[in-house]
């Protein structure tokens, strides 16, 4: 018998074993839910794949009774509105920075130690100030994003600079590049894939500052309407909300993995 | 023709001592063997005439003049690894030093001048053998193969010194016979002064026209931090094949025909 460790599988057990985890959680929903419903049909904690169903019909192709909106339509577009705002405005400061700041000395001297004790600043603490300063509309909701994410953005890619190898900054300068050219021949080319990465990591926390600003002050969004719905314990509106959330957050991962892959083929070729 | 002086040169980290005492002066276009142990500070003596790294005391002089205190077009270098751009064809790999030399603000050219220096880096390219690889990645690449990429793109720049830091440590014996080879007739034909560490002796001897160690003299434990590492052997090399055309045979070198051995502790 071979070691655990050694033993792969093959690739119809891997995929039926991928799904296993998925089934057994839907199984257990199933179960749970008759189970209550069994013992009081008008439960709300657990709705039935038809009552879900039926909620999904609702949200999705019924235009709202009093805006006439088709609510899922108009919380998605609005959610996703903020994040990419959110998130462009902090990946593009967070690129800038983060490359000067691991590229030149004297930026680093002078923005590091500030920017170690501004991430540190739990993003969701502020967010009282940020309301204060800019009201309830759309930019504190931008700004928490964009707070939340940038230091760990201007720190990740300030730490991939300085990992590239002194060797190739030294050469750089034996081909007479100064300063700027060293920017944007070496450093930028071989940093924007990093800068992906370090934004697919950041989209978690940016969906968490944005449900997180949604619920407080809104009139609309992904994470406004799920609040609004537990005052009416609507788990037939929330469930399905939250699914669309993880898919919605999924793809953006997937999207992004994908411009990745085509824009930089540099980065696979030869580590096949 | 260039010549590198080197007055009394001491480099020192702290109280450690590193290298001291080191003086020597080059002949026109030579080949110069740098040996020793490890952490001898051949390559921290390396990285000084880089200009990477400033001696402590004393100054290195490149025909008279002393050297910048930082890196420059005037020196090319290959290292070990991470020599060539990860992301840049072989072609844009050697392209890339006349770019940044016609285009201050972009260091991209366009159009003819595009051409020109694609026309450049090609023959650079077949003169090191990779004119069929000008498309590939470096990670594409052979160990070998990266390391004459590093040497074209060094020499597209026409440099007065080419510095290599164990260029051929990583390499399999046979792909290192071919690339001296390459590195010897490009030396011949450009009239540069080369300085080469290595580990491998007869690498050593087989290149260089003169083989310089670095060693400690004092080697008890309670002195190797006060007493650096110093020249100990400086050997000119006696070729059997013909020396070059227009290469001129030094006073300073014929002189030191015979060893100067010196003896450690």
């Amino acid at each position: 018998m071979r070691r655990l460790i050694n033993q792969r599988p093959e690739i119809l057990s891997r995929l039926l074993l991928a799904a296993l985890p998925f089934f057994l959680a839907f199984l257990a929903y199933a179960l749970a839910s008759q189970a209550r419903l069994a013992i009081n049909p008008t439960d709300k904690l657990l709705p039935a794949w038809s009552t879900i169903l039926d909620a999904i019909n609702r949200m999705t192709f019924v235009p709202d009774l009093r805006s006439g909106d088709y609510l899922l339509l108009l919380d998605t577009m609005v959610s996703l509105q903020r994040l990419a705002i959110g998130v462009g405005l902090a990946m593009l400061a967070g690129f800038i920075i983060g490359v000067l700041q691991g590229l030149i000395p004297y930026v680093r001297a002078t923005l590091a130690n500030f920017t170690n004790v501004v991430s540190m600043i739990p993003a969701l603490a502020i967010l009282p100030i940020l309301f204060i300063t800019f009201g309830l509309g759309e930019t504190a909701k931008v700004v928490l994003i964009f707070v939340g994410i940038v230091p760990f953005i201007i720190r990740d890619l300030a730490q991939r600079v300085e990992e590239i190898p002194h060797e190739q900054i030294i050469k750089a300068q034996t081909l007479g590049a100064s300063t700027w050219q060293i920017i944007i021949r070496i450093v930028v080319p071989q940093m924007l894939p990093r800068l992906i990465d370090s934004v697919r990591l950041s989209l978690g926390p940016a969906w968490l500052y944005l449900i997180a600003a949604e619920a407080i002050a809104a009139e609309s969004g992904l994470g406004y309407r799920i609040f609004l719905m537990r005052r009416y314990l609507s788990m037939d509106v929330i469930l399905p909300y939250v699914a669309w959330i993880t898919f919605l957050a999924f793809f953006l991962d997937f999207l992004l993995r994908g411009l990745r892959r085509v824009s930089f083929g540099w980065m696979y070729r030869g580590h096949m | 023709m260039t010549r590198v002086t080197v007055e009394n040169v001491w480099k020192t980290y702290g109280k450690q001592t590193v290298l001291e005492r080191i003086n020597f002066e080059t002949a026109p276009q030579s080949f110069i063997s740098l040996v020793g142990p490890s952490g001898c500070g051949k390559s921290t003596f390396l990285r000084m005439l880089l200009g990477d790294e400033k001696p402590s005391q004393g100054r290195i002089l490149v025909d008279g003049v002393p050297l910048q205190a930082e890196p420059s077009p005037d020196r090319g270098v290959v290292f070990q690894k991470y020599s060539v751009f990860p992301h840049l064809t072989a072609l844009q790999n050697v392209m890339l030093g006349i770019e940044l030399g016609q285009s201050p603000v972009l260091g991209r050219l366009f159009g003819r001048k595009r051409r020109e220096a694609r026309n450049l880096s090609r023959e650079m390219l077949k003169s090191v053998g990779l004119e069929a690889a000008e498309n590939k990645y470096p990670a594409e690449l052979s160990g070998g193969m990266q390391q004459r990429l590093a040497i074209a793109q060094a020499l597209v720049k026409r440099p007065k010194l080419l510095l290599l830091d164990e260029p051929f440590g990583a390499l399999d014996p046979g792909i290192r016979a071919e690339v001296h080879e390459i590195l010897l007739t490009l030396w011949r034909e450009t009239g540069m002064t080369i300085f080469m560490v290595t580990h491998d002796l007869s690498e050593a001897f087989k290149l260089g026209t003169r083989v310089i160690a670095f060693d400690r003299r004092k080697t008890r434990p309670e002195e190797l931090e006060a007493y650096g590492a110093t020249i100990t052997f400086d050997l000119p090399v006696m070729r059997k094949i013909a020396p070059p055309p227009g290469a001129v045979t030094s006073p300073a070198e014929t002189e030191e025909a015979m060893p100067k051995v010196a003896v450690a502790g």
